[in-house]
């Protein structure tokens, strides 16, 4: 198990270095420069020089990529170009959004998700079965926009029991705070559970053909107690994938729902970053992503491991 | 093909995304009027037996909209789809039959492009090649493949541990043999699934890009692009959102039937499974 | 330690404020904008979101532009100009404070215009102000700016958003934290969220009517206009014309449709065959129909224009029928320019909604004349590197929104590349002219000759389209210039 998890954390790191090289590089490609996109189209072209030169744009790209490396490494990732604030402090701040919103939404989804893809399963080919999987159709279908409108248009325009949307700071109001996050939540959460309970129930599906549960019900176990001890378990792995890919989604992926909650969160500051070509602000967001991203999926993969005792000498070997 | 038949979600589904496939096709060599025939004069109409969906805020005929609309949202996300299992699910075998550096490298590889947050490098890479469908495709079909890769390997792993594959060693069947004949079968149904999620995802995905102005752009035209255009306007006029809006929810779940229905239909294990229950 | 005690203090009181503000006589508003600034220093960086929060509500100039865009007294209560136009001399206002505490003084206006002049400034419109040959401090309250040469609206110049006064403490700040003389005080940024604005009881000027101005920062119409109807934002200086409906009709509502600094226009390459043959841009102007494009991109809110120069302007004249949308005149100019079966050319559009819509509409009037349109979306970063910076690009879509660009067309290395010696010198006489009646003749031939010669496609006027709580009063209907104004908006009842 160790040097199963040294290997990991091995490639976790080469991942890191590999994607700050690309991360950079990309960048560095984007048509665009920040100095004349800050002064507008009305500003001189000596102007914008004097810019490029406060903002460090005129040193060379390689000398530029040790210097944001060298930073890194010293918890420094720079001075953001648009806001002239640091770009750590700036993610942090966002953070305090992004990582409750994510969190919430996949606790609803498992909570919601997992019961109803068993329950589907369990009664397999019967009409409530149809009647779920229809339902986790819809959720799946239907663009997050648009159910993120629908859903402010009920329980805020009309019932007026939440807000449109804005956030207020947690230690201004923590109640106010969570109330802003209910609704972004819920619309987060309404494809994630619909995928979730439809993976469920394929990978229950799936194990109750096995032959360990043929076996458990040959020994007089009732087919829900079967599937209960050994099917779930066994069901676990391929639903482990999906919540890990859910939670890299959800940390970055929530630009959309975001716009339309107009919640202060990390997606849409890097969305306006790359626009505003704020690079010093995008790459560090984006490399802090990385960072987030591969460590869950570490974590997915050394769970993988506990869960199923096999996989270790699989990869270790 | 009788097995087929016996699916009413199978054959719903796939005659709902036939037919949505057959309008997107259609629109190809014929729409009721040129998308991009605009007319201030007639906008806002509702439907009549000129505009059969009625005209948008430019005047445009709606049905020739959707018409051309579905077929660009079919269009990114299939090709999105096979950029992602082409790749991927050779990928994802090769790690688990070889093992070792392959599934060292395969799994550093899908890892590499996981790391990067999908929506954050769809839009870097629309915004350095333009916006348009496709860069959108490219950017959708790239996230496609560590999600095949791993969901490969990860059905393939716990089938590769089981006696049958082991079985097929000892007869002398080759790797490559063993992760065509007996693996990709036997993951199929797990592919299948995830294939039809991805599908509706990159259908969704495109809609989500249009939503920040970086999917289809105008005077091409996709649902996507089309909700999102009607959104602003969705209290005065909800039947321009409700148009688009219901038909990526339809073909979406078309799909998603579909998929589901195959599974039930292709799976060898299962049909088993059922007639014991028969039985 | 100190820090977080004050946060949470500073917190409480908010809370407190908020929770009584519901029910006794509301001094409160929260305003709902589309854009969020990247700072709240309006002399480093041209983008109007900086203006929309903080012009004449946390900064303060020597003069101030009002309402109808003419110049009051700031923070200079008089000023006298010299026979020959180059000496200004202000009388500056006493007992001014800045928000932490300072004195305003000569000193302080120095300070300001010494950095907007600066080797290494980023001011984005220091040409506005280089040619101040000297500033001298009279005594702590009088000022004096001398010129290089006459120029006409100076006094107008000093009330823009770039030249607000700034403090030498607190300046370098003032990106994250800006400190001002302004009737209102900056208080919190939530960044991605709102800016928190509270009055500042010692200000010099009349007292204002609101206690406290929270900015919200929403950028999707759908959402703005739910957030309008269930009461979280009491208002928006600009709603998207496309979803007004909602609101028309509503008495909860106002609507309050005027006009704004931005001419929207077609630029046009004039470097670049075939724009560069008069009788093919001539024969654009005619293929244009701007009560379509008007009613189609702006629902009818926008004022048609002839010429770079706004309507509400009292120089303003009237020459939208120059060339008036005539489809067989455009044939025949573009058969006699050459072009006969017409011509292909992309229209490279930037990202806003306006542009858009006007872009698919034109290439479908174009169309009709034979001028194939290939729409070409960029990114607005991109569209300045290839259309402003390096020219590359056949059409455009953009309205300029900066009061008296006209000067624009004086420089042939603008991105439209129009080159007229004789304009040129119109320009330079109408700015050294201090005379209203002759700079209103001049102004007037100016507008014409861009007329004539067509230089881009004139389409209209950018219009600005409010909805508030029909109990706000105060609030600016039209934009002479980038700015939300807090001065005058109170609750009533």
């Amino acid at each position: 198990m160790i040097v199963f998890a040294l290997r990991r954390f091995l490639g976790f790191a080469a991942t890191l270095l590999v994607a700050a090289a690309v991360i950079f590089w990309l960048l560095d490609l984007l048509p665009g420069d920040p100095a004349q996109f800050i002064l507008g189209i009305n500003a001189t072209p000596e102007s914008v020089e004097r810019l490029r030169v406060q903002l460090g744009l005129d040193v060379p790209a390689h000398q530029r990529f040790f210097d944001w490396i060298w930073g890194m490494l010293g918890g420094d990732f720079g001075l953001s170009y648009t806001q002239r604030a640091p770009v750590g402090e700036l993610i942090w701040n966002r953070l305090g959004v992004t990582l409750p919103l994510a969190l919430l939404a996949m606790l609803v989804s498992v909570l919601v998700g997992l019961p109803v893809g068993i329950l589907a399963a369990r009664r397999r080919g019967k009409a409530l079965d149809t009647a779920v999987m229809l339902l986790a159709q819809t959720g799946i279908a239907i663009p997050g926009f648009w159910f993120g409108m629908l859903l402010t248009l009920l329980f805020a325009v009309t019932l007026r029991w939440l807000p449109t949307g804005g956030f207020i700071p947690w230690q201004e109001d923590p109640a106010a705070a969570m109330r802003g996050l209910i609704l972004p939540g819920l619309a987060l959460a309404l494809p994630q559970a619909s995928i979730l309970a439809r993976v469920m129930r394929t990978a229950l599906v799936d194990v109750t053909g096995q032959d360990y549960i043929r076996t458990a019900r040959a020994k007089g176990m009732t087919m829900g107690e079967a599937v209960w001890r050994h099917g779930v378990r066994n069901a676990l792995l391929p639903v482990l994938t999906i919540l890990g890919l859910q939670f890299a989604f959800l940390i970055a992926g929530t630009i959309i729902v975001e716009n339309v909650f107009y919640l202060p969160g990390l997606g849409r500051l890097i969305f306006t970053a790359i626009s505003e070509r704020d690079l010093v602000l995008v790459r560090g967001a984006t490399m802090i992503l990385v960072v987030a991203i591969t460590a869950t999926m570490l974590l997915t993969d050394l769970t993988y491991a506990l869960v199923d005792p096999r996989l270790r000498q699989g990869s270790g070997a | 093909m009788r097995r087929f038949l016996a699916h009413p979600s199978l054959m719903v589904g796939l005659c709902g995304a036939l037919a949505f496939l057959l309008l997107g096709l259609t629109s190809l060599v014929w729409t009721p009027f040129p998308i991009d025939q605009i007319d201030i004069g007639r906008r806002f109409l509702g439907p009549s037996a000129e505009h059969w969906l009625g005209t948008d805020n430019l005047g445009r005929d709606m049905a020739s909209l959707v018409m051309a609309g579905t077929w660009t949202s079919f269009l990114v996300a299939a090709i999105a789809v096979f950029i992602g299992m082409g790749i991927g699910v050779p990928l994802g075998l090769a790690a688990v039959i070889w093992g070792g550096a392959v599934e060292w490298l395969v799994l550093r590889l899908s890892d590499f492009i996981f790391a990067f947050p999908a929506v954050i490098v769809a839009i870097l890479i629309t915004t350095l090649a333009g916006p348009g469908s496709i860069n959108a495709i490219v950017a959708i079909g790239i996230f496609n493949i560590p999600v095949f890769a791993r969901v490969a390997r990860g059905g393939a792993l716990s089938i590769a541990k089981l006696d049958f594959v082991a079985a097929a060693r000892l007869t002398g069947l080759g790797n490559a043999m063993i992760a065509w004949r007996h693996l990709l079968p036997n993951i199929m149904s797990l592919l299948i699934v995830q294939g039809t999620i991805q599908m509706s995802l990159g259908i969704l995905s495109e809609a989500g890009l249009s939503y920040i102005a970086l999917g289809t752009q105008a005077p091409d035209t996709s649902l996507g692009l089309m909700l999102r255009e009607a959104q602003g306007m969705f209290l005065v006029h909800p039947w321009l959102t409700l148009v688009p809006g219901s038909a990526i929810v339809l073909i979406v779940m078309a799909l998603n039937l579909a998929g589901d229905g195959l599974r039930d239909a292709i799976d060898p294990r299962l049909r088993q499974s059922r007639s014991n229950v028969l039985a | 330690m100190d820090k977080i005690t004050k946060a949470t203090a500073l917190a409480l009181a908010l809370s407190t404020a908020l929770a009584s503000a519901a029910w006794a006589q509301p001094t409160e508003v929260r305003i709902g904008v589309a854009l969020e600034p990247p700072t709240l220093d309006p002399t480093a960086g041209a983008a109007e979101a900086i203006d929309i929060v903080v012009y004449q509500n946390v900064f303060e100039g020597l003069t101030r532009i009002d309402e109808t865009g003419a110049v009051q007294p700031g923070l200079a209560e008089s000023w006298t100009i010299s026979e020959d136009g180059l000496t200004y001399r202000f009388k500056l206002h006493d007992g001014v404070t800045f928000h932490d505490g300072s004195t305003f003084d000569a000193e302080d206006v120095k300070f300001t215009f010494d950095r907007i002049v600066a080797e290494d400034s980023v001011n984005a419109h220091r040409e506005f102000f280089e040619p101040i040959s000297t500033l001298t401090v009279v005594d702590p309250l009088t000022v004096e700016i001398t010129l290089e040469r006459p120029i006409g609206r100076f006094l107008f110049d000093l009330g823009r958003g770039d030249a607000v006064i700034v403090a030498p403490e607190s300046a370098a700040d003032n990106a994250n934290q800006p400190i001002g003389t302004g009737p209102f005080a900056f208080v919190q940024w939530d960044k991605g969220s709102r800016v928190i604005l509270e009055a500042y009881s010692p200000y010099w000027g009349e007292p204002v009517h609101l206690s406290r101005a929270t900015y919200v920062f929403i950028g999707d119409t759908a959402t703005l206009t739910n957030a309008l109807l269930a009461g979280d934002v009491d208002g928006t200086n600009n709603f998207g014309q496309e979803a007004l409906g909602v609101f028309e009709g509503n008495p909860q509502f106002t609507i309050l449709a005027g006009t704004t600094e931005g001419e929207t226009i077609l630029g046009t390459n004039n470097r670049k065959p075939p724009f560069d043959n008069p009788k093919v841009r001539q024969a654009m102007a005619h293929a244009l129909d701007r009560k379509a494009i008007i009613d189609g991109a702006t629902y009818g809110y926008g004022t048609p224009i002839g010429s770079a120069f706004a309507p509400h302007n009292p120089y303003y004249v009237d020459l939208t029928e120059t060339y008036p949308h005539d489809v067989e005149a455009a044939k025949r100019l573009l058969a006699e320019a050459g072009y006969p079966e017409g011509f292909t050319a992309t229209l490279k559009l930037p990202p806003l909604a306006y542009a858009k819509l006007s872009g698919q509409i034109i290439a479908s009037q174009f169309a009709e004349v034979g001028i194939k349109l290939e729409l070409i979306n960029v990114e607005f970063a991109q569209w300045l590197e290839d259309v402003y910076t390096n020219k590359d690009f056949d059409l455009t879509i953009i309205s300029h929104v900066e009061p008296f660009d006209i000067g624009n067309y004086t420089n042939p290395d603008y991105y439209f590349g129009y080159d007229n010696p004789e304009f040129q010198a119109l320009i330079d006489t109408l700015n050294g002219t201090t005379d209203e009646a002759e700079r209103k003749e001049l102004a007037i031939e100016a507008q014409t000759i861009l007329a004539k010669d067509a230089v881009n496609g004139y389409l209209f006027q950018l219009p600005q389209t409010g909805v508030w709580n029909s109990k706000l009063t105060g609030m600016w209907k039209d934009s002479p210039i980038e700015g939300l104004v807090l001065r005058d908006i109170r609750w009533t009842e």
